[in-house]
């Protein structure tokens, strides 16, 4: 462990407050990174470390880049400049997982076999039907394991796709708007499953999002970008188990808010 | 009550054929219809017996049947072959494509005088002509079914490790069925269609042919008995391939059983 965050202090330190902070190892840190698609820059030289088992906030308006830089993190597509640096696992490959805005499930596989598809090349047959049994039991979805995809509820899918995500006990998980499709209802309730089950398997969360009040409800810091550029890095250090509505909470909101759209017209 | 209700749900596309039967001859009983124009079906039950006791009906179904499937495995299997290549790598529809398409609009039945000139009135005339029509509806159909599968599928199984075949087997493959079996049913009417047509122009056995014979010796009742077999044969195919649908599209919510 000491190792690994010796070889990432090797790169140029940009960011040297949150490098001696006390939170743990790396779980992987951007240096300088940049995309822009033709003329247009997206990201611009953007310095970030996240810790493991931290949970962390992306949020901005639209095309501000944050689905970029989730994408980048993820690995589905490489930065034009600067360098992302993963830790190594203790356990050799670190897994990043990706959930996206759609459950994206496999309409032809029954339910636990889209699950078992988060556990393609590492287990297979008897063994991965067990996991992703196990799995959709935390989800709450195990008596639906054997059920066509169709006909589940939105909200359903998208806790099938988190069992996904989850079965092969990732440590990043990328979650890039996947409540946002959902009613207001239903998104509480899984946002409240989401912190459940991240606070029993302690994966670090990247969580992109346009609800300022879901990002303070269940990060432990949040991250606004405007224009390319990381604007704002706000610790929320209020205890948890959170509720909705509470003050601090609605005060670290505020502050975000007037953040996005500059002092004064946060309660517009 | 309720599986009376049933039987006529599952059944109500045939009371009309039955409908129309029933008219039909009622109108030749009553003289309305004359006999040369269309004999009653009571005479093509007739015709029917008769020929089913020579042996003569069953040989030339038989004949057809095999000919039909011959061409439809040829034809179908190098149709399927093309629309995966071509779905799945780009080159191969950039060198293949504009070729297959412009054969596409010739219709096949033109070749006929070419294929006789060919191959004569013998087997390969028949087996080419219903292997190029099953060609294309199968083609054409793969190679939509494979283009039209949700990128963002694609992109989900790449991020969860899959290999390309992986990839294939359990994300383009599938998600092309659908298309696919639209195809296959296609297929199977152009399949009949073109048989009869080339059994009828060229051949010495076959349900064409028995329907030709038929004609030069005023045996009318033959005549229709040969059409009313293709009908009842084209169905058949059909009804196969939507249980066949039904088996591999459980998935899809348009093929939901109860």
């Amino acid at each position: 462990m000491t190792l690994t965050v010796t070889s990432l202090r090797s790169a140029p330190d940009q960011a040297p407050s949150i490098e001696q902070s006390p939170k743990g190892p790396i779980a992987f840190s951007l240096r300088g990174i940049g995309k822009s698609f033709g003329d247009k820059t997206v990201l611009d030289s953007i310095d970030l470390d996240v810790h493991e088992g931290e949970f962390v906030a992306v949020i901005g308006k639209s095309g501000c880049g944050k689905s970029t830089l989730l994408r980048l993190v993820a690995g589905l597509d490489q930065p034009t400049s600067g360098t992302l640096t993963h830790s190594p696992d203790t356990a050799g490959a670190t897994r990043t997982r990706i959930m996206f805005q759609e459950p994206r499930l496999l309409p032809w596989a029954r339910v636990a076999d889209n699950v078992a598809v988060g556990l393609t090349g590492i287990s297979k047959g008897k063994a991965a039907k067990e996991q992703a049994l196990a799995i959709l039991d935390e989800v709450g979805l195990k008596d639906r394991a054997g059920e066509w995809p169709y006909v589940l509820s939105g909200g359903q899918k998208q806790r099938v796709a988190l069992a996904r995500a989850l079965v092969a006990h990732p440590g990043i998980l990328a979650l890039d708007e996947p409540l946002g499709a959902l009613d207001a209802l239903t998104r509480i309730e899984m946002q409240q499953l989401l912190e459940r089950i991240w606070l029993k398997q302690k994966f670090t969360a990247v969580l992109v999002t346009h609800d300022v009040t879901e990002a303070v409800a269940l990060a432990d810091r949040v991250i606004v970008i405007d224009g390319g550029r990381i604007a704002l890095d706000l610790d929320v250090s209020v205890p948890r188990p959170r509720r909705h509505g509470s003050s601090e909470l609605a005060r670290l909101e505020a502050k975000i808010l007037d953040q996005l759209f500059g002092t004064g017209s946060a309660r517009a | 009550m309720l599986t009376i209700k049933r039987i006529l749900n599952d059944n109500v596309g045939w009371v009309l054929p039955i409908l129309i039967l029933a008219g039909w001859e009622a109108a030749s009983r009553l003289g309305i219809m004359s006999e040369n124009v269309l004999p009653a079906p009571s005479a093509v039950a007739e015709a029917f017996w008769r020929l089913l006791l020579t042996g003569e009906l069953i040989t030339n179904i038989g004949v057809s049947t095999l000919r039909a499937l011959a061409g439809f495995v040829v034809g179908g299997s190098i149709g399927f072959a093309f629309g995966l290549a071509n779905g799945v790598s780009s080159l191969s529809r950039g060198v293949t494509d504009t070729t297959l398409q412009m054969i596409r609009n010739i219709p096949h039945l033109a070749l006929i005088p070419l294929v006789i000139l060919w191959f004569g009135i013998d087997e390969e005339a028949k087996l080419f002509l219903v292997a190029l029509g099953v060609f294309f509806p199968i083609y054409v159909n793969t190679l939509l079914g494979i283009q039209g599968v949700d990128p963002q599928l694609v992109e989900m199984g790449r991020t969860y490790g899959m290999s390309r075949r992986q990839l294939f087997s359990r994300v383009i493959l599938p998600g092309a069925l659908p298309s696919i079996f639209t195809g296959l049913r296609y297929a199977l009417g152009i399949m009949w269609l073109t048989l009869i047509v080339a059994e009828t122009i060229a051949s010495s056995s076959g349900l064409g042919y028995m329907a030709m014979q038929a004609r030069e010796f005023l045996l009318i009742d033959v005549v229709v008995l040969s059409i009313l077999i293709y009908a009842l044969l084209g169905k058949l195919a059909d009804t196969l391939a939507r249980l066949l649908e039904r088996g591999f599209l459980q998935w899809h919510p348009a093929f939901k059983t109860a």
